[in-house]
């Protein structure tokens, strides 16, 4: 075989791969298998979900942000419930916030199990994903419990969350927390302590911090640069300014760091749980749920049946429902996967006039030909699986 | 707070001259409408500045007010991690305006320019690769327009005779129907025909 014989290879890569995390194709341009340049078609997911938004009122607009990243859901609804309070200027009852930050860490718990279990299975290892998802179904129960539904949650609402959290939820959530994190020591060694781990991913996928803002990343990727960048103690919200945690950095900025961050990450969530327990326990931790402005929130059942005032507010809330004030916020939240924006332009009416979702994954995902030209054809799944991607919020 | 986005309003302000045709302050959160051919450099200097320091690229998004002579505004959102600011560049444009593509100060732009491609139709001008990204192979309209239906225009179904998906126009059993709920809820302030004699 002559010189002239060789050639580079196109080959596609999804949408059917079980390491494309849901329906991703990649065209990939080989020469031989080192990977010259990478195509990823993306919107096989898309759902138009921001032309919807603009089509229902502000409540009715929540349950679509569980279907974005399907992984942590109430993270999302988060930024949204934010950027419909700023425009109203409603504060948010201190119990409510408390509950908001502990699911939203269970979220991340949720996010980051699924990610780092199945970046191993990727690169080649089965039984992490059973150990990650055997304790996701424990959280799924949490989630279950406190809002009726496993996944598509529709929880967190503008003015606070739906309903209370019940003393015996908070006792289990606490009895979780200590074997959780034997099992997060376990998976630790499993995973992260992996001699074919390591050789998958180290030095893979390696970010300089000045790319990581060019291209907009956040998240895991921009700490795996070695700064200890996050929206949560930057920016904070909620009230995440009294918890006590930590930011785990990494040095290298490669995969391996990324998920060890994550790990990490798992271990500080847990420690935010606990404090958030403890405060909802004390008697400062205690009162309403929701905003008491009965022009934003719906009035509880109880009252409903019997005050006619609350019957036409519940009636008004759940036809028309609220008008927000004209203007334009951006709001965003520390999600799992990195920033999570919401940038909501209202008209005054009851409707949102403009929804985008700035979704971490998709400005992630984009970089996926700056960092994988170069790398060997079996470091893309390893590249794809530690900027962890999930196509919901992608493709919207 | 406020002072501070002041400050830095009134910095990016004088620097670029006239580019900035507006600004404004309002939940927090600083506002500046640039013109279309000068945005490359307001993004360069708000990028390089030391004062600015917006290096991190978070999003452009398009958005559409058809009532306004240039309908589209294409939104930037910039990120200041040193300063720990955020900021909002505005565009206006219309339908055959092309807005200069960023892509040369934040390669990042690329996907978010063609997601406004496709969703509205706003051409960037100098984007190497202006390709549809999010709706399906073939697709024709801008759907995220205003006067694009929420229900869109064709269907697909799986065709068993031809061993194929096939496209067909939206049959429908019944309409999308948008309530008009915006009757006020605080009291009517409608002037009723006739209620101008009552007043005279």
């Amino acid at each position: 075989m002559g010189e002239h014989n060789i050639r580079n290879f196109s080959i596609n890569f999804g949408p059917q791969h079980p390491a494309a995390h849901g329906v991703l194709r990649l065209v990939l341009e080989l020469d031989g298998e080192i990977v010259e340049r990478v195509d990823p078609h993306i919107g096989l997911l898309h759902r138009g979900t921001e032309k919807l938004i603009e089509y229902k009122t502000y409540v009715q607009a929540n349950p679509y942000f569980d279907r974005l990243d399907y992984v942590a859901p109430m993270n999302q609804e988060h930024a949204y419930c934010m950027a419909v309070e700023r425009l109203l200027g409603i504060e948010v009852p201190r119990r409510a916030q408390l509950i908001r930050v502990l699911f939203s860490e269970i979220g991340r718990l949720l996010s980051h199990l699924l990610n780092v279990t199945t970046q191993a299975m990727d690169v080649g290892a089965l039984t992490p994903p059973l150990w990650g998802f055997e304790e996701r179904e424990k959280l799924m129960i949490f989630y279950e419990r406190i809002s009726g539904s496993r996944m598509h949650a529709n929880y967190f609402r503008p003015g606070g969350v739906n309903m209370d959290i019940q003393p015996e939820l908070i006792d289990d959530i606490e009895a979780f927390c200590d074997p959780f994190l034997k099992v997060l020591d376990d998976l630790d060694t499993l995973v992260i302590g992996n001699r074919i781990f390591k050789q998958r991913n180290v030095d893979i996928g390696v970010l300089t911090l000045d790319d990581c803002w060019a291209w907009g990343f956040s998240g895991p990727l921009v700490r795996s640069c070695g700064v200890a960048w996050d929206l949560r103690k930057s920016q904070p919200y909620e009230c995440y300014e009294e918890m006590e945690f930590d930011i785990p950095v990494g040095k290298n900025g490669d995969n391996y760091d990324r998920q060890v961050i994550r790990m990490e990450e798992m271990r500080q969530s847990v420690r935010i749980m606990r404090q958030c327990l403890t405060k909802l326990r004390a008697p400062d931790g205690q009162g309403p749920v929701t905003t008491l402005d009965g022009k934003v929130a719906p009035p509880s059942r109880k009252d409903m049946k019997r005050s006619m005032e609350a019957l036409i507010h519940h009636f008004k809330l759940y036809t028309e429902g609220f008008h927000v004030p004209a203007g334009e916020v951006y709001t965003a939240v520390e999600a799992p996967k990195g920033e999570f924006g919401v940038y909501l332009v209202s008209d005054g009416t009851n409707k949102p006039y403009r929804c985008k979702i700035r979704a971490p994954g998709f400005a992630h995902l984009q970089a996926m030909d700056f960092m994988c030209r170069g790398h060997m054809l079996a470091d893309v799944a390893g590249i794809l699986g530690s900027i962890d991607i999930v196509f919901g919020e992608v493709d919207r | 707070m406020s002072a501070e986005l002041q400050a830095l309003s009134d910095h990016i302000a004088s620097s670029l001259g006239e580019a900035v045709t507006d600004r404004t302050i309002a939940f927090g959160e600083l506002t500046i409408v640039v013109r279309g051919q000068d945005i490359v450099r307001a993004v360069t200097f708000l990028r390089d500045d030391p004062q600015c320091r917006f290096v991190c690229f978070i999003d452009i998004c398009g958005a559409d007010y058809p009532a306004r002579e240039k309908r589209f505004d294409v939104v930037y959102h910039f990120l200041a991690p040193h300063h720990n600011r955020r900021i909002r560049v505005k565009v206006e444009t219309d339908e055959a305006t092309p807005v200069p593509s960023v892509i040369s100060v934040f390669p990042a732009a690329n996907w978010f320019e063609r997601e406004a491609y496709d969703l509205y139709g706003i051409l960037f001008s100098g984007h190497p690769d202006l390709r549809r990204i999010l709706t399906d192979y073939g697709f024709e309209g801008f759907p995220l327009r205003k006067d694009f239906p929420m229900t869109g225009f064709v269907e697909v179904r799986y065709d068993e005779a031809q061993g194929r998906v096939v496209y067909e126009p939206v049959k429908l059993n019944q309409e999308f129907r948008n309530f008009d709920f915006l009757s006020p809820w605080e009291g009517t302030d409608y002037v009723l025909p006739g209620d101008e004699k009552a007043k005279a």
